[in-house]
Order: C-alpha cells, then sequence, then structure tokens
C-alpha cells in the first residue's frame, strides 16, 4: 500500500495556503481569489497590495519576489508602518501578473532585481498603507457619529481621542470599503517610525525551517511529468539529428520532445527523465562558437584595449595631465566568466490546457515570462496565470529577456498536453550560461609630483548584456553598455584629466547581469588600481583614499567607520595583513577592511572582514546585516574560487567539485555597521558584493608584495603572479 | 517493491532500487523539505538521517535505505532546538539549503553536544549555502548546544 497522495488542483492550492501555518503563502489563484471575495463578506481591499479581513488579518500582497533578501519581510513593513498595522496580523501572498503590480520604475514589467525593491516601492508601500489608515480612520468615525480628526489608527485599532472608544481593523473592514479613498496622504516624518529602523524577524524565517517553504522545484500537480532537456554542448549549437531509440525505453520515460533550445525527454519521474536523457543520441551542429577558447578569448580582449574606444566618461584632458605628469602608472585586470550557480537549480512547471496555462516559477521577470508563455501557446496574456513560488537565490539568474526556463516547460507542456516540470541539473545550470561577462580593463595613471594623481584612463572590454533584448534601448547608448562600465565611468576620484572607454566584445556567448553586475570587475579595477597608485606614491592606500574623496562626504564616512572599526593599521589576526576598498553601487555605499594571510597550500585565507554600509533610511537593520554578509561570502567565492572557462567550445566546469563556492571553513569573521542616514534608501542585496574582492587583493599585496590582477585568486593564479 | 520507513511511517514505494533515495523522498514520499542541489553528494542540501547518521540522499540508493530509519526536516518535528535556534538567531535567507544544513546540524549536536567552532567547521563543511549564511550557522549551533544543554540532553 502507497502513501502517495494525489492532490487535486483546489486542494493543492489550498495545502500551499495551509502549509504556511501563522504564516500564509498562499498561491494566488484567480478563481480561488473570487471564492474568497465572496465568501467573506467584505474584506477591505482598499488598493492591489492591502486587504483586511474581518478577522483582523492584514494581507500584503507582494509584488517582488523573495530570493533570500527579504522583500517578504521589508515590504510589509513600508505599508505596516503608514497603516498603523498589528505585525503580528501580518500576512503575505504573492502577487499574480497584473500591471497594477509593474515595477515602479521599469515601464511596464513586474520583476525584481538592481536591488530595487526597497527604493522603488517605498512611496507606493508608503502610501497604499496611509490611504488604507485613513479610510479605516474614517470608517471609525462614521459609526460613531464622530468628526474624523478625532480617530486615530495605532496598533491594529482605530482609536477615538476620549480614550474610551476602540474598534480594531477587522471590525471596520465593511465600513471601511464603503469609505471614500483620500486623494492625498500625508506620509511619516522618519523622526515619527516606528517599524522602519528596528529589527524585525523575517516573517518566512520559520517556515524556512520546517521543510514547509514552497520553491519551484515542490511544486507538483496532478498528472504531473517531469523533464529534463539535452541542450547544445556550445553556445549556439544547434539539433541536426536525434535517435530516441535507447532513451525510449527506460522505463518511466513517455516521450522525447525536440524544442527550440534542444531535445527534451519526457518522464513520470526525474530519475527516468534523466537516464532517457543519456541515452539519446544526438549529432548536433555545434555552430561558429566550436573553437572558443578562453585562452584565445583572453588575447583578443587585450588586443582590443590596445585601442581607444567609445568614450563613456571624461573629464578635462586625459592625454595632456599624462603628459605633463611626474610618474606613469600601466596595470591591466582580467575577469572570467561566472555562472550564479543559485542554490536550487533553474526549474518550471507548466501546464498548457487548450483554453488556458498555468505556471508556477521561481522568477524575477513576471511579466516578460507570462507574455512569453502567451505567445508559445497562442493563448491572450490573461489566459496565463503565473504564480511566483519562493526562489532558491537568485543572483539575476531567473530574470532572463528570453524567458528561456520559462519557454522550455511552456514548449513542453504544449506538446504533451500534461503539466510539465522542467528540472535542470547542476550541469545544466554550471553549462548553461547566461553568465556575468568575462571582462578586461587597462588602466594608465599619471601622478603629479605630490604623488596624487592628475590623469587616469580605463578601457574597458566586455560583452553586452543588453544587446539584443527589450533592455537595449534603456541600457545601451552611443555604443556604451552602461551595466559595462557602471562604477568606472561614475569613480568619484577627483583626478584632473579622466577617461573611461568602452569596447564591446563579440557576442556569442550568453550573459547576464550578476550580482552587483558591471561593479563585480569594475570595482575591483577601479580599487585595486588606486592601491597601486598609493604604493607607487609611497603612501598609506587609506589615507590616499581619503584626499581623493575629499567632496564625497558619504564615501568617506563609510571608509572612515570601516578603518576605525576594523583598526586599520593593526590587524586584529596574528599573522594576518589588511586591504581596504570602498565602492558606491545600487544608491549605497560600503567600505570593506579585509584581514588576510596566505595559507599552507599557496591560496588566500581571509580571516576577518569589516564593512561599513550607508544606504540612507533604514527599513530592516538585520536584513542589511545578513545581506552584507551574503554580499561578502558572494563576492568571496567568485574572488577566491569562480570562474568559467571555455576550450574547444565546451564549459570547462560542471558541479560544485570544479565550480566551487565558499565553504564553511573557508568563512571570515564578518562585522558590519550601518551608518545612519536620512539620506534617500539604496540597494542592499548587491552593494557589499563589489568591495570584498578588491579588499582581499590589496591586503594580500601588504601580506605578500604581490599584485594579483586576474581572477579568481587561486593558489596558481597566485604562483603565475609571483614568477 | 521497496519499503521505506521515513519519520517513524512505512512506505511502500514502486521504484527500482538504483534509484537515488532523495528523488523517492522528493517524488513519490513527497516529502518536499528534502532539497536537491547538486546530485553528486558536494552541497549537502539533500542531507537526511539514516539511523541518526547526516548523509546525503541523493547517494544513497532506495535499496540501501530500505531496513534503516530515515529521518527528514518534516521529521523533526519544528520545535528541535535547531531549528529553535535557526529562528532565533535569523539563519536562512532563501532559505533551500537550510533543510540539509539543519539536519547535519542536529546529528552533529547528538554527537558531540558542545561541538567547537573547529568542530563546527569540519563537520558543516559538506553544506554549502549560496547565501552565505555561515556565520548565523556557526552562531545558531552554540545557541542549540547551550539550550539544550540547559534543558537536558535532547
Amino acid at each position: 500500500m502507497s502513501w502517495i497522495i494525489n492532490v487535486s488542483r483546489r486542494e493543492f492550492c489550498k495545502t500551499g495556503a495551509l502549509l504556511g501555518g501563522g504564516l500564509v503563502l498562499g498561491f494566488h489563484l484567480p478563481e480561488s481569489l473570487a471564492a474568497g471575495a465572496a465568501e467573506a463578506g467584505g474584506p477591505f481591499s482598499p488598493n492591489a497590495f492591502i486587504r483586511i479581513g474581518t478577522d483582523d488579518t492584514v494581507t500584503i500582497i507582494i509584488n517582488k519576489s523573495e530570493m533570500g533578501q527579504g522583500v517578504y519581510t521589508s515590504l510589509p513593513m513600508l505599508v505596516a508602518e503608514e497603516l498603523e498595522a498589528d505585525w503580528g496580523k501580518i500576512r503575505i501572498e504573492p502577487a499574480p501578473v497584473d500591471p497594477a503590480y509593474n515595477h515602479t520604475q521599469w515601464g511596464g514589467i513586474q520583476g525584481t532585481g538592481g536591488s530595487t525593491s526597497v527604493r522603488s516601492s517605498w512611496e507606493q508601500l508608503s502610501r497604499a498603507g496611509a490611504v488604507a489608515r485613513v479610510m479605516l480612520e474614517k470608517a471609525a468615525a462614521a459609526l460613531w457619529n464622530e468628526d474624523a480628526a478625532s480617530c486615530r489608527a495605532e496598533n491594529g485599532f482605530v482609536l477615538h481621542r476620549d480614550g474610551k472608544r476602540r474598534l480594531s481593523f477587522g471590525s471596520l473592514a465593511d465600513k471601511a470599503a464603503q469609505m471614500e479613498a483620500p486623494q492625498e496622504v500625508v506620509l511619516k516624518q522618519p523622526k515619527d517610525d516606528k517599524v522602519l529602523g528596528t529589527p524585525k524577524k523575517r516573517l518566512d524565517v520559520p517556515d524556512k525551517t520546517n521543510g514547509k517553504a514552497m520553491y519551484g522545484m515542490d511544486i507538483m500537480v496532478p498528472g504531473m511529468l517531469t523533464a529534463v532537456v539535452a541542450r547544445p554542448p556550445v553556445f549556439g549549437g544547434t539539433v541536426k539529428g536525434f535517435d530516441d531509440t535507447w532513451a525510449r525505453k527506460i522505463p518511466g520515460v513517455k516521450a522525447v520532445v525536440q524544442i527550440d533550445r534542444g531535445v527534451a525527454v519526457v518522464a513520470d519521474h526525474f530519475p527516468a527523465a534523466l537516464r532517457g536523457r543519456q541515452a539519446l543520441k544526438i549529432v548536433w551542429d555545434l555552430g561558429a562558437l566550436a573553437g572558443l577558447d578562453s585562452g584565445a578569448l583572453l588575447q583578443q580582449y587585450r588586443q582590443m584595449a590596445e585601442k581607444p574606444g567609445a568614450v563613456a566618461a571624461q573629464r578635462g584632458d586625459f592625454a595632456a595631465a599624462l603628459a605633463g605628469a611626474a610618474q606613469k602608472i600601466e596595470a591591466a585586470y582580467h575577469f572570467p566568466y561566472l555562472a550564479h550557480a543559485p542554490m536550487e537549480p533553474l526549474n518550471c512547471v507548466a501546464d498548457v490546457r487548450p483554453d488556458r496555462c498555468e505556471i508556477w516559477v521561481g522568477t524575477q521577470l513576471q511579466t516578460t515570462d507570462r507574455n512569453k508563455a502567451a505567445a508559445i501557446t497562442g493563448l491572450p496574456p490573461e489566459k496565463v496565470a503565473l504564480h511566483t513560488t519562493f526562489l532558491g537565490c537568485g543572483f539575476g539568474r531567473r530574470a532572463v529577456a528570453d524567458s528561456h526556463f520559462v519557454s522550455e516547460a511552456v514548449q513542453i507542456s504544449k506538446a504533451m498536453q500534461a503539466p510539465v516540470k522542467v528540472i535542470w541539473t547542476r550541469e545544466d545550470d554550471i553549462r548553461g550560461g547566461y553568465y556575468r561577462p568575462a571582462a578586461y580593463s587597462a588602466l594608465v595613471a599619471g601622478l603629479g609630483p605630490d604623488g596624487m594623481p592628475v590623469a587616469l584612463r580605463q578601457r574597458i572590454v566586455c560583452q553586452s548584456i543588453v544587446k539584443g533584448t527589450p533592455f537595449e534601448g534603456a541600457l545601451l547608448k552611443n555604443g556604451i553598455d552602461e551595466t559595462s562600465v557602471e562604477g568606472a565611468a561614475d569613480s568619484p576620484y577627483e583626478i584632473a584629466g579622466f577617461l573611461v572607454e568602452y569596447h564591446l566584445a563579440p557576442a556569442g556567448v550568453p550573459v547576464l547581469w550578476w550580482r552587483s553586475v558591471g561593479h563585480s570587475h569594475t570595482a575591483f579595477a577601479k580599487e585595486c588600481f588606486i592601491d597601486e597608485l598609493a604604493q607607487a606614491a609611497k603612501q598609506d592606500p587609506y589615507a590616499y583614499r581619503r584626499k581623493l574623496l575629499a567632496s564625497h562626504p558619504r564615501q568617506l564616512a563609510v571608509l572612515d567607520l570601516a578603518a576605525q572599526k576594523a583598526g586599520w593599521g593593526q590587524p586584529s589576526v596574528a599573522g594576518a595583513f589588511q586591504g581596504i576598498a570602498v565602492h558606491e553601487s545600487f544608491g549605497s555605499h560600503v567600505a570593506q577592511v579585509a584581514e588576510v594571510s596566505a595559507d599552507k597550500k599557496g591560496g588566500i585565507r581571509v580571516h576577518k572582514v569589516v564593512c561599513a554600509v550607508d544606504c540612507g533610511r533604514l527599513v530592516n537593520p538585520d536584513t542589511i546585516e545578513a545581506q552584507m554578509e551574503s554580499a561578502i561570502v558572494f563576492g568571496l567565492s567568485a574572488a577566491l574560487h569562480g570562474q568559467i572557462t571555455f576550450k574547444k567550445g565546451r564549459v570547462q566546469q560542471s558541479n560544485f567539485d570544479n565550480y566551487e563556492i565558499l565553504r564553511l571553513s573557508e568563512m571570515p569573521q564578518v562585522k558590519v555597521y550601518i551608518v545612519k542616514s536620512d539620506e534617500p534608501p539604496g540597494g542592499v542585496g548587491e552593494p557589499g558584493v563589489p568591495p570584498i574582492a578588491p579588499a582581499v587583493a590589496n591586503a594580500f599585496f601588504a601580506a605578500s608584495g604581490i599584485r594579483l590582477r586576474t581572477l579568481p585568486m587561486t593558489a596558481a593564479a597566485i604562483r603565475e603572479a609571483s614568477a | 517493491m521497496i519499503s521505506l520507513n521515513i519519520n517513524n511511517k512505512n512506505y511502500q514505494v514502486e521504484v527500482e532500487g538504483d534509484v537515488p533515495l532523495l528523488w523517492v523522498i522528493r517524488e513519490h514520499v513527497r516529502l518536499t523539505g528534502t532539497k536537491f542541489g547538486c546530485g553528486i553528494g558536494e552541497c549537502g542540501a539533500c542531507t537526511v538521517h539514516l539511523d541518526g547518521e547526516a548523509m546525503p540522499s541523493c547517494q544513497v540508493t532506495a535499496k540501501e535505505a530500505e531496513g534503516k530509519k530515515i529521518t527528514t526536516i518534516e521529521g523533526l518535528g519544528g520545535s528541535h532546538p535547531v531549528q529553535l535556534a535557526w529562528i532565533e538567531d535569523e539563519v536562512p535567507q532563501c532559505g533551500y539549503c537550510q533543510s540539509g544544513q539543519i539536519m547535519r546540524a542536529t546529528a552533529l549536536l547528538a554527537d558531540n553536544p558542545h561541538p567547537s567552532d573547529a568542530d563546527i567547521d569540519y563537520v558543516m563543511s559538506g553544506n554549502s549555502c549560496r547565501c552565505g549564511t555561515y556565520q548565523r550557522i556557526r552562531r545558531a549551533i552554540h545557541h542549540a548546544a547551550e539550550k539544550s544543554g540547559q534543558g537536558g540532553k535532547s
């Protein structure tokens, strides 16, 4: 007798909701929503983001994807602050795809990325909360026959000035729904904040400790099949022909389906699908990249950097300033392709029916994916329901303009006329492209008699992330991909003759935004080169930066705070050496001091990182601290281990045994200090990444006298640099 | 037909003996708290207990698991000192690896109720976290050890 439970669609959805326990994380279905609205008899839904039930629950509908960055807590905090809600009554529901949930800064699409969630939602959600509060206060006033000015909301109740009468939000829901929404609301001043700026426990944490949190990988719908896809071994390759005789004989394999990106094996379970794929015989046309080689690519980038590129930034006259300089310094930095390697491999469940389509996926770009499914199925977009699950990491990998991982599932489900889950193996993920582009940065500077730079030129060679995508219009201008030069073109260092040039590297390998995007390489070049200039000038690298940032108070403040807390000049770990870096990205400023030493195997051991961050007005300090810790680990994984390389067109890495990510035994002690600030809110998810690699490289120079200009900083790279 | 004892329940599953236990737990028994991360025993996202020992379930076949007492994250009950410490110290971010981390940590504490940082580093390095929650994992394990100590051995 088997315990397998056949969960019906509706039961499944209910289960999805029930699994959440105290925190209800229901999957939002159009029909269940309609049913809920009819039967509850008066939830108060003043706008797309808030629903107050007669049972006092306050459901916040979240239009951002939760991938670990804490939006399922920080966004409700924005609402709760203005709504005066009882935090214990807050519930969360992922938003469906609807224009009401479009990103406020991305023009017509719903999505999560660019460390924009809090920044772009702040005003929208604060207003949503304030409007609801005013309507609840009006409702109480109407019921009491009093003036609205004598009523105020506090902690889930509306209180009357007399101190005797109060009504809970739930008991006011019916009446509030009849009130007219105010045209204008006055938002709180930072000094009056009760919720914002105080640590709040993450609402999604309990379910992430007991197995209940549902990721795309965990979705099961009745009759669902599982598919894996054989994709070309070289990017740009295509299927010439295939023999599926043996694959079809594997027990459990239901079908073999050719789709635009390869050949899918569909089975009743994942292991059978995987075995079926191993048994496929495919003849590939490898295409133009069959000879791709990382060594040759580096040579090509190096040659490109010898010639002037498109001008991305210019201040003063670089050539004249260099000609008059007392000392000339040159250095070039090289960065590999990097995979995001989210902990949850990519996956998507699609159920294509003649008259509708449902998709369950952990995505960062809901509208794009929904529209792609509509195009494939021929259905109108409103007949495609996309349910956003938890994301087992994102880092940008789940924000793809071509919606390829959704498209695969939709195509296969359409062909099978059954619900299908496509699962990527880790090898599919590591070899699947959409990498942080490789980059090469050649810098030259001239120092004046005082050792300070008077001229600096940086030439960046990098593939464009946005060329050929719908984002091209906004981000690729005059031959410059902003995402390739960000962090370099806007360098705050005050240098009289400053020039940044850009060479668009040939396309081919699919590339994508990877946590901190262009800053992931530009900050390394900028912060390592400034260290090299300080060395040439025989000055302390911290003091040198201070002089160049004199008119940038926020940069100075984080730099000083990190240096002070780290005890700059006096490493706390015996035998370790310090390095420093500071960088602005996504509207926030971060400085880090790393303490490192050489390890026994000739690699780098990072003992301690002190991080100072100014991200403007705060929402949840604990999340900010967690995101800095997270960014430091992410940056260290790349700095010490990360590289995707090509030989004969093939990716040489395949899984975590050769695409290593930082392990707990390598984890430095991390201390995070947050600058109190009333500046506009900045990003939090990404800005902690850029400074860590240069801080480590600079510390390693202090320890060894060796400049590491090629990433990753492995023992092999160190041997090469010291040879 | 394979007989498995998972979280003190007996299951008969129609599956070939060489199928990895991970997929039997996820797809047949439908306990989805145990996660697929790498399939080669490198990341630990699929960690379960076999007779109390932490093992990556992607590296154990269904046949090998027969006759053993299998415990998954769902079998811990939700208020194990390690789970409570994970909540108190706000360990999870994306959360995907945390079932495996918790299963590894509970096995560690069962063996060694008061692990040093070095003990934790050694044992927990088999479990990767791409969000980088390692510092909090260390802290939470120490806290769980303290709590268990106060309340007697768990």
